[in-house]
């Protein structure tokens, strides 16, 4: 340890789950995955309001440029990825909602000829404001997994105050390593990002939480602390590897003792979290004028050549696939995102969106639920310390109103209780069940 | 390429532990085969016989409640845990005939007949010994030295009943306790190997703990405050097999972590004052069975905290 002052001592919870890491990227270098011949991009990828076309079919579209956009101020445009025309559009089923969407199709010309970019002459006299205005502008969304639209998370309301500023280089979830190797790779994007976010922000503090499975980003992160003159400006806080440290609510627990309220985010109480991978595109879009048009995917599992590719949205997951050599053995699953919180695709010409850290082939894992045997082990590895049986049992029996009671408003389905249960009860995707019933109920009110 | 076929959607997650329900029962069998091997030692044919018949009986009753509730019949372990354990608590000369209807009670009435596995208030076992108690009294006090595989059985008072009597020192005493060399329950004698078989499932993650330590720990504080002794307390009778193997039953404890200090008090409670005020000596198995019949109160009442709970929740953004 060269600087205690930036590298802070390490810190660990008794609750969440140890998982098998099966982190086999890990030492893969980034590689750029071919471009597709066809783009397929949904129009509507990040949470809030969908975007509308603003480009009709036969159009031509350079890489780079805004083809789908909204009035509406929660919601990220999104871009062509490639040069090309539009062909048509196109309807894709969206994992985490199952429902329909529409797509823009982009069909390639082969020259990849990207709109002209406008890097602002002087990045550092850039006002909040215009900061802001260039973050919404490229599209950028949170790339943890929940793709809210970045500009809002900047932007807290007045009469909140932020005081400290979390970067995550967590990465919590087993196999994926995209953010790993972004903060190996762009470590000084990643840290320029996050100079911008200080700016905008202006907290007290600035942490960044690496996972002490990933010691040598800890130990690059710190190095150009120290070579770009951030000095103690940013701290890194090691965390003691277990899923699923990542988690915003846990963070802010575990680096600040603050809890979130129930119900409530980050910025309730004086926190925001922002991803590496986010930092690094808030580099690519203020100090670059790069509109988000690809991200660091991590292609795993099943496949013969596991890779971190860097892969332009709307490319089909079964050219990836092919890309790293394709299927090996029966596998006959495709999660995106992290096998604990992702969500799985039947249908591989289903696009890489702004949301996809990973893409994960694997054989499909049978569940052979079984009676509770009020163990406690779901309890014990709660992270945000609910009673997950309890919750199960009432949301099998169709008792919703007592899983509100019991702060089923709490659980940010995080599956370490399915994942522990011996009796291999599914708790976290009848919790799932139960909370689309009371928001179903919510809205019906 | 790819191949083509049927690719499956499911609900994250996509991983599990895989630490079953009967794993977690077969890792508790090998635990147990430490106190077993003791009694065998001690008690030879006779410990083979009873816990034997304990458990084949335990395994045929419960097949038959399964095809008799049309359900399937799993091998998980869990009548093989109970008819171990069963056999375990009873005295080394019972008749193996009562053996076998203690069994059948503690499967077919305490676990079945209230849903099986998960669903059973009371700990199976614990259940048939109760049973037992009240059916077959006087062979369920009939007590005998260990004999080993040759010598005839002698009768004996076991340690914790009104006519006990020990000639020699304290020290030998606590020594022939620790080792099992007494009178008593096949399994109950030897703390030694309960404390091995226990110290193997605290390491392999199966048991909680707070339940032993709170519980014996308890014994030994109510013992000194009534006067008694507390190593004696905790060496004899049946304090540490059901502290490590009974009273931590997953399904008839509670939940919570708090839930289990209670419990586990509460227990240390009553199996002193059973033991010094009550007519049997029935400390352990009685304070167990009570205390599985306040786990659903005390699961009801003694919750967790959630993360993050506050009066006022404020309107998110």
């Amino acid at each position: 340890m060269k600087n205690p002052g930036i590298r802070l001592k390490k810190k660990g919870t008794p609750y969440g789950v140890k998982v098998p890491e099966s982190k086999f990227t890990a030492q893969n270098q980034i590689e750029p995955a071919p471009l597709p011949e066809k783009a397929i991009i949904p129009l509507h990828q990040n949470i809030g309001a969908p975007c509308e076309a603003v480009v009709k079919k036969g159009d031509k579209v350079l890489t780079g440029q805004k083809i789908g956009d909204s009035e509406k101020y929660v919601n990220a445009p999104v871009h062509a990825t490639i040069s090309g025309e539009i062909s048509g559009t196109t309807m894709v089923v969206n994992p985490p909602t199952a429902q329909l969407m529409q797509a823009l199709v982009v069909t390639s010309d082969g020259a990849d000829e990207w709109v002209k970019l406008e890097p602002p002459p002087n990045p550092e006299d850039l006002s909040v404001k215009e900061i802001l205005a260039r973050v919404r502008e490229a599209g950028l969304v949170g790339l943890g997994g929940a793709a809210f639209p970045t500009h809002v998370k900047l932007s807290p309301p007045k009469d909140v105050r932020i005081d400290t500023v979390i970067l995550n280089g967590c990465e919590c979830e087993p196999y994926i390593t995209s953010d790993h190797r972004v903060m190996l790779e762009y470590g000084e994007k990643v840290l320029s990002g996050l100079s911008i976010i200080k700016k905008v922000l202006s907290p007290d503090n600035i942490y960044i939480a690496i996972e002490d499975n990933k010691e040598d980003a800890i130990d690059h992160m710190e190095e150009l602390i120290v070579a770009m003159g951030f000095k103690e400006d940013f701290r890194i806080v090691p965390l003691k590897s277990k899923y699923p440290m990542g988690a915003e609510k846990i963070l802010t627990k575990m680096i600040l003792g603050r809890e979130v309220p129930i119900g409530g985010l980050p910025l309730h109480v004086g926190v925001v979290v922002h991803n590496v991978s986010t930092a690094k595109a808030i580099h690519d879009a203020v100090v670059e004028g790069k509109p988000f048009v690809e991200r660091v995917v991590t292609v795993t599992g099943a496949v013969k050549h596991p890779k971190n590719l860097l892969v332009r949205f709307g490319t089909p997951l079964r050219s990836l696939i092919d890309y790293c050599g394709g299927i090996d053995g029966q596998a006959n699953e495709v999660v995106l995102g992290g096998p604990m919180m992702g969500f799985s695709q039947f249908d591989l010409d289903f696009p890489v969106i702004k949301g996809t850290n990973g893409v994960i082939v694997k054989e499909s894992t049978p569940i052979n639920e079984q009676d509770c045997i009020s163990c406690g082990k779901c309890i014990d590895v709660c992270p945000v310390y609910l009673m997950p049986t309890l919750l199960a049992r009432y949301a099998k029996a169709g008792r919703y109103d007592e899983c509100k009671e019991a702060y089923i408003d709490d659980c940010f389905e995080c599956g370490a209780c399915a994942y522990t249960c011996p009796a291999n009860i599914p708790i976290v995707q009848y919790i799932k069940v139960a909370k689309r019933e009371l928001a179903k109920r919510a809205v019906k009110k | 390429m790819i191949p083509e076929r049927k690719f499956l959607i499911s609900p994250g997650p996509h991983l599990w532990k895989g630490l079953s329900v009967s794993k977690i029962m077969y890792r508790v069998v090998i635990a147990l085969m430490f106190p077993t091997g003791a009694a065998i030692y001690f008690f030879g044919y006779h410990a083979i016989s009873v816990i034997g018949v304990s458990v084949g009986t335990c395994l045929l009753t419960e097949y038959g409640c399964k095809r008799l509730r049309n359900q399937a019949f799993v091998m998980d372990g869990s009548a093989v845990v109970t008819g171990v354990l069963l056999g375990l608590i009873l005295p080394p000369t019972i008749p193996l005939w009562m053996v076998a209807i203690g069994a059948i009670f503690s499967i077919a009435i305490v676990k079945e007949a209230f849903g099986g596995l998960g669903h059973n208030i009371f700990n199976p076992a614990l259940g048939g010994r109760a049973f037992m108690s009240a059916s077959f009294s006087a062979e369920m006090t009939t007590w005998v030295l260990p004999m080993g595989f040759g010598a005839d059985a002698v009768t004996s008072a076991t340690p914790l009943s009104d006519s006990f009597i020990w000639s020699a020192d304290k020290l030998a005493l606590y020594k022939a306790l620790f080792l099992g060399n007494t009178a008593g329950s096949l399994g109950e004698t030897s703390a030694l190997f309960i404390l091995i078989g226990g110290v193997l499932l605290l390491a392999l993650g199966i048991i909680n703990w707070r339940i032993p330590a709170i519980y014996i720990g308890m014994v030994a504080l109510m013992a000194v405050a009534l006067g008694q002794d507390p190593l004696f307390n905790i060496l004899a009778g049946g304090l540490m097999l059901g502290a490590f193997f009974m009273a931590t039953d997953y399904v008839t404890s509670p939940l919570t972590n708090r839930g289990k200090i209670v419990f586990s008090v509460a227990l240390g409670v009553l199996t002193v004052i059973i033991r010094r005020f009550a007519g049997m000596p029935e400390g352990v198995c009685f304070s167990i069975l009570f205390g599985n019949a306040i786990t659903p109160l005390i699961d009801r009442y003694i919750k967790v905290r959630p993360y993050g709970l506050v009066k006022k929740v404020p309107s998110a953004g």
